[in-house]
């Protein structure tokens, strides 16, 4: 049976530029590390408001400044997001901040903290956030096409499970929806390692394969040439990864590429957290393969639902993002299934094909962004990590 | 293929001499049920060695510097040696890379 994908809709908030988000969070987004502590005073304040507190912001420069503030601005401007607080220690990145979420039109105001005091910031940012709660507690939820999300992908504690069941999995889905209209983007640069041979031919031209294997090569070039000591400092396979039955890098990158199917293309190569600009279609990002980093960067770009397959049984989750995770370990399903949305155990004992365990993703991103809360989500698990490029100053 | 024979290995592609052990508790001596996702044909094959879920199985005899081959791909090469139905995993298999 053929399934016509264009009809689905799911119920979620049409945003201000026309986004779709399945989220209606209130942000509290600190600007720098040393203003978490007026953020979570803020959030504490005002119910139904969230604070996202972070690890950098100061003394950054250059290419890890840029990428700072397009993470920060891309959380806020994320549509999952219908209204943010920005606090920072002083006026003038806070005001870049403010400026770069304002482009969505959705409301957002920038506090600083010198001359104030945390006191008088959280005073007045309060206020602030009260405002937007009540605003958008009351926005109400329409009719979108289910092809109008975008949905991102990255797996993590893989094992060789992964490569027979959850990853081609999401590659289902994504061969089934992206030629409908759908945003998706994978991406873990080191992870592709050993199968960039194989990656480079998924490009949609020989322009953006070109691109891929110039990211791919500097990677090698100036992260791990320069820090390696054996095999990929013995990070890639990770002892999970071992644990779970992967032995090389190259096992270990041919199960990942199972994410993005059999038919799939991808249109361009974005820098971390870089929206993509050409249109509906899968994308690769410049990411680390780390999970929670990975994830950020998905969620700055804008992606609304991550597909997450694990093996062994990565359990981490996004504050905006609600993070579906895939399992087909029998295993894992037996130790933690508190952490799986999606059991696709059958595809091992062969009582369920990849075509069923597609379906069955599809399925869970319907409920899941008609506001059921994912496993990550109910356990409480927000993991926001940002990406640095080099030494602060 | 009988509904309720469940394999115990499976292997990706007809060209690979691996194959994934897809059950706990896999003990030597077992006749394993083995099917090839790529048409999901099967055969039989005894498990020389008790071998844990998501670990690879030889499928023929392999020898220190025979090249594995998992999704049709190569994967590594041996530094030592597995007979048919034995473990292959970090003691026996590196990458070629580094």
């Amino acid at each position: 049976m053929a399934f016509d994908f264009t009809q689905e809709t799911v119920k979620a908030w049409r945003r201000e530029n026309g986004r779709v988000g399945v989220r209606n969070h209130v942000l509290i987004l600190p600007v720098d590390d040393i203003s978490n502590a007026a953020c979570e005073a803020v959030a504490n304040n005002v119910k139904g408001t969230m604070a996202i507190p972070h690890a950098y912001g100061r003394l950054q420069f250059g290419e890890d400044l840029d990428l700072h503030f397009r993470t920060i601005i891309g959380t806020g401007a994320n549509p999952n997001v219908a209204a943010v607080i920005v606090i920072g220690i002083e006026p003038e990145w806070t005001k870049i901040i403010v400026d770069g979420i304002a482009k969505t039109g959705k409301p957002v105001e920038g506090f600083w903290i010198e001359q104030n005091g945390d006191f008088e910031t959280i005073r007045k940012a309060s206020w602030k956030a009260k405002e937007y709660v009540h605003w958008a507690t009351e926005l109400q939820k329409e009719d979108c096409p289910l092809t109008d999300l975008w949905v991102s992908t990255k797996c993590g504690e893989s094992d060789t499970t992964t490569g027979l069941s959850s990853c081609p999995t999401v590659g289902n889905m994504y061969d089934k929806l992206l030629p409908h209209g759908l945003y998706g983007v994978f991406g873990e640069t080191s992870e592709i390692t050993g199968a960039e041979h194989i990656c480079v031919k998924r490009a949609a031209s020989p322009e953006v394969g070109e691109k891929f294997m110039k990211t791919w090569q500097s990677y090698q070039d100036d992260v791990i040439e320069q820090f390696k000591t054996s095999d990929l400092s013995d990070s890639q396979p990770t002892k999970g990864n071992i644990l779970g039955g992967l032995t090389t890098i190259e096992e270990k990158a041919l199960g990942n590429l199972e994410k993005i199917g059999r038919t799939s293309t991808y249109i361009d190569v974005l820098e971390p957290a870089e929206a993509p600009a050409k249109g509906n279609g899968l994308y690769y990002m410049d990411t680390s393969s780390a999970a929670a980093e990975c994830v950020t960067l998905m969620a700055a770009a804008g992606y609304v639902i991550h597909t997450f397959p694990t093996g062994q049984g990565n359990v981490v989750g996004n504050p905006i993002v609600p993070v579906i995770k895939i399992s087909g370990n029998p295993r894992t399903l037996r130790t933690m299934s508190e952490h799986i949305d999606v059991d696709v155990t059958g595809v091992l004992r062969r009582d369920m094909t990849i075509d069923q365990a597609g379906d069955a993703l599809i399925e869970m991103i319907k409920r899941t962004a008609n506001g059921r809360f994912t496993a990550a989500e109910a356990l409480g698990h927000r993991e926001f990590s940002m990406t640095k490029l080099y030494r602060s100053a | 293929m009988k509904a309720n024979s469940h394999p115990q290995l499976l292997v990706h592609d007809k060209a690979d001499n691996v194959g994934v052990v897809v059950v706990e508790g896999l003990t030597a001596g077992t006749d394993m049920l083995c099917v090839c996702t790529e048409d999901n044909s099967d055969f039989r094959l005894t498990a020389k060695a008790d071998i844990p879920i998501g670990h690879k199985v030889a499928l023929k005899d392999l020898k220190a510097g025979d090249t594995i081959i998992k999704y049709g791909e190569d994967i590594g090469k041996m530094v030592g040696s597995a007979e048919v139905g034995g473990h292959v995993h970090t003691h026996n298999l590196k990458t070629k890379r580094w």
